[in-house]
């Protein structure tokens, strides 16, 4: 018999829904492990980058307690929590649960937002946290809270640094820093860009903040990704159920699959740059 | 592979890093004994235990459902 039918009109791809008997599985779960493979290999790579960078960097050199942990756990929670909304939500899809199914993803859209939200204030923090080197040979380090360009003036809220390798490993908790204001002509002038010696904590800061806002940029693209695939197939695509069951089951599952692999890269990253 | 069994594997990496996170925190807490990391240590050690009975249920009510 032949695979494809005859007639363009009802041409149909064969194991779109059905699983092929040699593989045992549906086309687009195929599909989608095979793109997770090259998904493993890009964050594999990074992963790898990471270690190097880090095991070469001279001794007290890597920085420590950068990134605020209270943060990178309520976001490690929120996706393990997002991850098991989808399995209620594929399993109420598989006993015909319809209104259950789109309950559950919409509290895994809402996770994929809440998530995405502490991602960007967590990088706010770091756009306005500065090093500040100024002409007396001190280092200042802290968030910005002011600029006053009529006074040449910057408000600050941090501290001094006595010893560089307080700059790289600084308390996990310390007490809350009054305001300082530091005057632009007090600071360093950079002899070869002439401009004064002071650098938010951006990709461009060192190293560890590069390799940083990489993985965990990607990590977001990802994020933002699945919850667009997740969104689509909870909404606008949400008649298929009614038309074709059974391919619209696979498709919440497919998504399903990618969503837990963006949570698993987090389940990595959280410990790799928050806590080692 | 399905989604059943990728959860599995999934939840047993969670429940790994939970226990990992407890015991970091209480580490932190050795050192610096700010109350705070020791609360958050409990909450994952418990969240830890939580996760492997989760498992389990899951591992029961979907145990119609193939692994491939």
């Amino acid at each position: 018999m032949s695979l494809i039918n005859q007639n363009p009109s009802h041409m149909e791809i064969p194991y779109a829904v059905k699983p092929r008997p040699d593989t045992g599985l549906y086309n687009a779960k195929v599909g989608i492990w095979l793109f997770l493979a090259s998904e493993v290999m890009l964050f594999g790579a990074l992963f790898c980058s990471y270690i190097l960078m880090r095991v070469n960097a001279p001794e007290g050199t890597w920085p420590h307690h950068w990134l605020n942990i209270w943060m990178g756990m309520t976001n490690t929670i929120v996706l393990i929590f997002s991850s098991v909304t989808v399995v209620l939500s594929w399993a109420s899809l598989k006993m015909g649960q319809f209104k259950r199914y789109k309950f559950y993803q919409s509290i895994t859209i809402l996770c994929a937002l809440a998530f995405l939200g502490i991602k960007s204030f967590e990088y706010h923090d770091k756009f306005i946290h500065y090093q500040v080197n100024l002409k007396d040979g001190r280092i200042f380090d802290g968030h910005l809270q002011s600029a006053a360009s009529t006074t040449n003036q910057f408000v600050f809220k941090g501290r001094f640094i006595d010893k560089p390798e307080e700059l790289y490993n600084p308390p996990l908790e310390h007490a809350e820093e009054p305001p300082i204001t530091i005057a632009k002509s007090d600071i360093k002038i950079d002899p070869t860009t002439k401009q004064p010696m002071m650098e938010n904590y951006g990709p461009w800061h060192n190293t560890y903040l590069a390799i940083y806002f990489t993985m965990t940029g990607l990590h977001a693209l990802h994020v933002i990704a699945g919850c667009i695939v997740i969104f689509a197939i909870w909404g606008p695509l949400a008649k298929v159920w009614e038309q074709d069951p059974e391919r619209y089951v696979n498709r919440v599952e497919v998504s399903g699959l990618f969503w837990h692999f963006v949570d698993l890269v987090w389940i990595f990253l959280f410990p790799v740059l928050y806590l080692l | 592979m399905s989604l059943k069994a990728f959860h599995i594997v999934f939840i047993a990496l969670s429940i790994l890093l939970s226990f990992f996170c407890g015991v970091w925190l209480l580490r932190e807490y050795a050192s610096s004994h700010h109350a705070a990391f020791l609360v958050v240590a409990i909450l994952f050690l418990v969240a830890g235990v939580g996760l492997i009975c989760y498992g389990k249920s899951v591992l029961r009510k979907l145990k119609h459902i193939s692994y491939l």
